[in-house]
Order: C-alpha cells, then structure tokens, then sequence
C-alpha cells in the first residue's frame, strides 16, 4: 500500500486504535487535515484555542487510561499548546502530540510561522521527534505511542514538516506492530530482596501508614492497593492526584494530605514510624519543610520511575517496579509470612488517629445565611450519588472539590496537580465527556479559572458533551486572596476583578443554560436540576461566601504538625475583608 | 567532588541540547562536557564532568538514564580508569623566559608546537589537575591563553562501555 504522508500519519493513529482528535487546523497541517476529511473512523474535536485541546486529550487520556491525541499548527499553533503538554508532563499523562512545522528546507530561516518546537517543548515532554523523512514516520508515531504510554507515562510530540506529509509523495506504508527502542526499557523488576527488607519494616512498624498518589491511579493499581490496605489494616491517606485509588469512604481513610490535608492525615504522618509510599513523589505541596518532614518514620517506596526515589527524602527501601505486579508481589508476601503486624500496637494507633479525627478539621458554618463553597461540592456529591466524573480548574474551589467529593472510584478526579494549570477543568470535561457520553460529568470551577478557557463551551456545544459547570464564584481569585490574607497582611494586590461577566448570558450566547444561585437553600434544587437536563451543558453560577478560605493549611516553611485549622479561628461567615 | 560520567548516547540531532538542557532545567553542575562519534556511527559519546555531593550526582546519573536517547551511561570514578584532557597554552616569550618555559613544559611532557620570537603555544595532555598545575607553574603573566577541551577518560581493563 503507497500513501502520501498525511494519509500514513492518518493511518498510522487509526491503527494504533485512536477514537478522536482534539485539534486546530492551519497551514502547516493542511494536508494532514485534508486526509483527515477524506476518512470517518477517527473523529476529529475542533477546540477553540489549542491549549483547549491537550487539556481536552488529557482529561480524555485520565479518564479512560488511553493515550490522548492532539493535531496543531506550526508556530502559534504549536505555542498554545505548550500549557497543556506541560500540565500533562508534570502528572504524568500518555498523550501524542502532532505538531506541524515549516517544510524541511526552510527550517532555520525564520519561516512563517515557524517556531523550535523540538527545542520549546524539550523540557516538558517525555520525548520528541523532528521526523525527516516520510519513510520513517509510521514507525515514528508507533515509537511515540510506545514511549507515551509505557514506563512512567508522559507527553511526547511529534513535530512534522509540511513537506513529509505532501499529498503527491507517496511511499510504501507499513505500521509496526511493535518497536523496541535500544536505549529505552521501561519494564522494570525490583530486586526480591527490596520486598523482603520492606516486609520486615512492616511487621516492625508500631504506626504505619499508606501514602499513596497518582501512579496508582495511572498504573491501574486500585485493586491491589485497596487489598493490601485492608490485608494489613493500616491507616490510608492519598494525596491530591491519588484520590479515587481506595475509597474515600471506607474507615481506614484518612483523607488527603499535604498542604490542605485533613488533620488526622498530616498528624498520622508527622508521628508515624513507617510510610509505606506507593507512586506518590514526595511533592513539595505534600512534604512540607523538608527538614520537618515525618521525623520518626522509615520509608519504603513504589515507584515505576527510578529517579523518584531518594529525590526530596531519603528513602529505607525501594521498589522500582510498575505497581500491580509490585503490590501483588508485596501481598503474596504478607500472606505468605508467620509472623503478622502487632494488633495491640495499630489498636492502640488507630485510637490516636481517631482523636485526631474527632476533632473534625471540614467541619464549616453549615447555618450561613451566604452559600458555602463545601456546601455545594457535598450537594453536588449527593445528586451524583458520587459517581460523576470531576474535573477541577485551580484555586481554592480545587481544594473544596478535593476535600468534600468523596472519590470511592479510581479515574473520576480529574485535576492539574503538579504543574497547577487554571483553564483545565473545562476542555478537561469535553474530553471525559467523549468518552463517557452516558456519565455524569462535572467541572468545578471558580470565576477566575473558568474565565482562561471558556471558549470551549463553544466546543461543547458542537460536540454535544453535556457537562455541568459548577462555578464557585466568590468575586476573587480565592486562594491568591487567601495567601494574601494569610501572609500579606490582607494587601489583595490584584486578586480581585470588578468587571466579572454576566455567566448566566454568556452561557446562553454560547447555547447553554446558564441558571445563578445566591441562596443555600436553592443549591440543591438547581443541581438537580441541573444534572436532570441530560443533554445541556449547564453553566451553574453559584454566588458564594467570598471570604471562605481552605483549612486546613500548613503554610509554607512549616511541617505536617502545624497546621492552620478553622476551629482555631471561629467561623467566618461573612466576616468583612480587611 | 568531582565525577565523570560518560555517556554513550544516540547520535541524533538535539541529544546534546537534551543533556545540556536537563542540566541547566535543574541547576545541575557542569564542569565540561566533550562530545565526538564513536566506532559505532550511531552513537556519539560524551564526556561530562561535574560536581555535586553524592545525593545530587545520584539524581543527576538517574536523570541522564531516564533521557530517553541515553544508552547507556557510567560514573568513571566508581572504578579504575584514565582521564585525558588536551591543553594549548599561548604564552609570550622573551629572552629571559624562553629557556625557562621549554623546560617547565618538559618536565610537564608538554610539547611546544609553534613559535614566533614572542610567543610559544605549548600543548599538554594528562589529567585535569596536571594541567592545572602546569599553569600554576609558570608565570601567570606570560599566558596570553588557554584552551582547553574539557575531560575525557575511559576505564581501565577489559571491561568498557558499549552495547
């Protein structure tokens, strides 16, 4: 079979078993487009703006576990875009990204719309490829596949000239069925030894507890992380990307922790003398001060990627290996041995954790007469009986969603973690939406967030992806307030619009329906509501108490144990703002 | 302290900007960095010299690993080996001094390759600290200049890298 470039790139995704396409078109990728048109199997999702289209392809790639596929230009095309590979880099997210680029002879000559994307992108893809010749291009993307979605996942973009893809070149197409990349091995065993050497630390541990992040959740580990949890009784706590992997309703959760964990789980990791860490990197949003961090605790530590171990804390044991294979391994063994964990000492554990726990740290003003961010998120939590997928933008309503959705399923918390992107939760919910047309999708939002990639709704409303806008709207760029608040003695240097839009009509110009919310008791009403309109995206414009902030906190430069609680400070229901 | 890392990586257009990049993206150290072709012409291999206590150099080596284009790498100070580096000195010359640098660049094996009545250049190999001490040997302000291209090494015995 004989194709010209663009009918290969074509090709080559369609065999590779790709659904959709969020992309933009433009001169470069002209011919890419025009064999695109000349074919039905791979639907292609035309966004708004091109960062509108990774975050899409990554809250599709989170959501199933498949890699997420985006077409953009050369130049500003390729730019755009740039956001939204390095939000799927930093949570490590399987994603191709096809960029165009200027033909082969005229790269370096400052060409319209020409820009290094190799270079820009270099630090924030996993790989990247200039492909210079045709021939070489189906096994090009299969590399990219390959590399997007083995190991620890990643980005990788594949920059291709316009003349590769020239509709009059044609050359013989063959797509690999697989590749083998000489200096890339991205299965790894751990050593047998490491398990023996963390089944001591856990027989020995008196207070153990689980960390557990993202990379169970990307590695589909939920089965064998909830086994093992409930197998050794210890207490659990995720961290923000790692919610979903046990279920946050069962006992043995202790919540989120870091930053604006809950009480008992920063506590039960400040005083414990065993962290079983499972694909969690020891971010500094969970860590704290590092010098502070767990004083009395040995570590051991699953992670597929060798260059997280020992890279912010030291750690006792590693085992560097993809996490099913490992925890299984992990379980056979704690079953396997004689010996079991002291019972006395996790009793007498869990009774310290459950002080810590009573203290109730999400407790909030639930007689306000103002709407209550939380509030919303629990009424939005009961009207989809928590089966929705969530997607979040960043900010204090991230926190809340976080805090108060209670994640039961792996997949269905979809947020910017590591690199914190503002403008995601949107395009991120078309692209879950896609996937999942039948289940309740979800995007909390605040009005700063919503407002860096609302062209989308246009998107959502070509492609028929009924998602539900929960826009917590509290006048301010919530969590810059409350740092500012915190430790800028309330000087609110630029956190605050005075010229916020009418959301209810601009999601009507859009096509939607927009319904505005100023009183608690109409929260949930028009929730379900809301969700009842099956087949409208709804933009919810919940009006709500501005000086709401997020506790717990441990502010920056402080350790898991000093942490900032509301029940320290009162209620603050409509308190004025200094 | 000091470490040479070297690096058989693919030899492929932007493999150096991808190493030099990682480095400069993490505040990493580097002291040199030589780069040629090898016997195989599809790898090139580097020569990176740097510093950084033993956590930073243990990140920095599993960096480089996760490089998706690095083949294959070694830290040389974890056994035997030979480091080279080559070292043209320009100095000026008089009548008092010329006798004087011939013989310091003797006792250093090094080689004068050009002369005017002014000037000597001076070529030395051997190891970093050699060459540091050859300049610490004569009068600094007879240099005129220095080139220098950075460490090379290779690990002495049969065992070697390559795939």
């Amino acid at each position: 079979m004989e194709l010209s470039g663009a009918e290969i790139l074509i090709q080559s995704l369609k065999d590779e078993g790709v659904e959709f396409i969020f992309g933009y078109p433009g001169g470069a990728v002209l011919h890419i487009y025009d064999a695109l048109y000349q074919q039905e199997d791979i639907k292609h999702i035309l966004v708004r703006h091109e960062q509108g289209a990774t975050h899409a392809a990554d809250g599709y790639a989170r959501a199933t576990g498949k890699p997420g596929v985006v077409l953009v230009t050369s130049g500003p095309g390729a730019t755009n875009a740039v956001t939204g590979i390095a939000t799927a880099y930093m949570d490590s997210i399987p994603m191709v990204i096809i960029s165009g680029q200027v033909s082969l002879p005229v790269i370096g000559s400052d060409a319209f719309q020409e820009v290094d994307m190799i270079g820009i992108t270099r630090p924030c893809v996993k790989h990247n490829y200039l492909v210079k010749d045709v021939t070489k291009l189906a096994e090009t993307i299969k590399k990219a596949f390959y590399v997007a979605t083995t190991g620890r996942p990643g980005p990788v973009v594949v920059d291709v000239p316009k003349d590769i893809t020239a509709p009059h070149i044609k050359v013989p197409y063959k797509y690999p069925k697989k590749v083998s990349i000489r200096s890339y091995e991205p299965t790894v065993t751990a050593d047998k030894g490491q398990y023996k050497k963390a089944l001591e630390l856990i027989l020995a541990a008196q207070r153990p507890i689980i960390y557990s992040g993202g990379g169970v959740v990307l590695g589909n580990g939920s089965k064998q992380l909830t086994e093992l949890t409930r197998l050794l009784g210890f207490p659990i706590t995720n961290t923000l990307m790692g919610l979903g992997s046990f279920p946050a309703t069962d006992k043995q959760f202790i919540g989120m922790l870091g930053m604006h964990g809950t009480y008992e789980a920063n506590m039960a990791m400040h005083e414990s003398d065993l962290i079983i860490a499972i694909g969690a990197r020891f971010d500094d949003r969970v860590t704290g001060k590092l010098d502070l961090f767990c004083p009395y605790a040995k570590i051991i530590h699953f992670d597929v990627d060798p260059a997280s171990i020992s890279k912010t804390v030291k750690v006792d044991v590693a085992i560097v290996s993809d996490v099913v294979p490992a925890l299984e391994q992990m379980i056979d063994l704690i079953k396997d041995s004689e010996k079991k964990p002291s019972k006395k000492a996790l009793e007498i554990w869990w009774k310290q954790v459950e002080d810590w726990r009573s203290i109730d740290c999400l407790a909030y003003d639930r007689n306000s007469p103002l709407i209550k961010p939380q509030y919303v998120v629990e009424q939005l939590y009961e009207v989809t009986k928590g089966n929705a997928y969530v997607t979040s933008d960043v900010g204090q309503h991230q926190m809340w969603a976080a805090q108060y959705y209670h994640f039961n399923k792996p997949r269905r918390w979809i947020n910017s973690g590591g690199l914190g992107t503002m403008g995601f939760g949107l395009p991120a919910a078309i692209g879950v939406k896609l996937a999942f047309p039948d289940s309740d999708v979800a995007c909390i939002t605040g009005e700063a967030s919503i407002q860096m990639c609302i062209q989308e709704l246009s998107t959502a409303l070509q492609y028929k992806t009924p998602v539900k806008i929960i826009n917590l709207n509290n006048r301010y760029m919530g969590m810059v307030r409350q740092w500012q608040e915190f430790t800028y003695e309330c000087r609110y240097s630029h956190s605050y619009m005075d010229t916020i839009p009418e959301f209810v009509k601009l999601a009507e110009a859009y096509g939607h329906v927009g319904m505005r919310i100023e009183k608690p008791e109409d929260v949930r009403p028009a929730l379900e509501e809301a969700f009842a309109l099956k087949d409208r995206t709804v933009f919810l414009d919940f009006i709500t108490d501005r000086t709401e902030n997020v506790y717990p906190m441990i502010e920056a430069g402080k350790g898991h144990h000093d942490m900032k609680l509301r029940v320290a400070l009162g209620t603050t229901t409509d308190r004025e703002l200094a | 302290m000091k470490h040479i890392i070297s690096i058989l990586i693919e030899n492929e257009s932007g493999a150096l900007s991808r190493v030099a990049g990682l480095f400069s993206a993490r505040g990493y150290n580097i002291e040199s960095l030589t780069v040629a072709a090898t016997e195989d012409t599809s790898l090139s291999r580097m020569t990176l010299v740097t510093s950084g206590s033993e956590e930073v150099v243990d990140q920095i080596v599993k960096q480089l690993n996760k490089l998706i284009d690095v083949v294959k790498l070694i830290d040389l100070m974890d056994c035997p080996h030979i480091e080279r580096e080559l070292m043209l000195v320009k100095v000026h010359t008089n009548e008092k001094t010329r006798e004087e640098i011939k013989n310091v660049a003797d006792i250093f094996r090094g080689k004068i390759i050009d002369v005017t009545p002014v000037s000597y250049v001076v070529e030395i190999t051997g190891p970093s600290d050699k060459l540091d001490s050859f300049l610490a040997a004569i009068d600094a302000k007879s240099i005129v200049e220095v080139v220098r291209s950075g460490a090379t090494g290779i690990s002495r015995g049969e065992k070697g890298l390559h795939i």
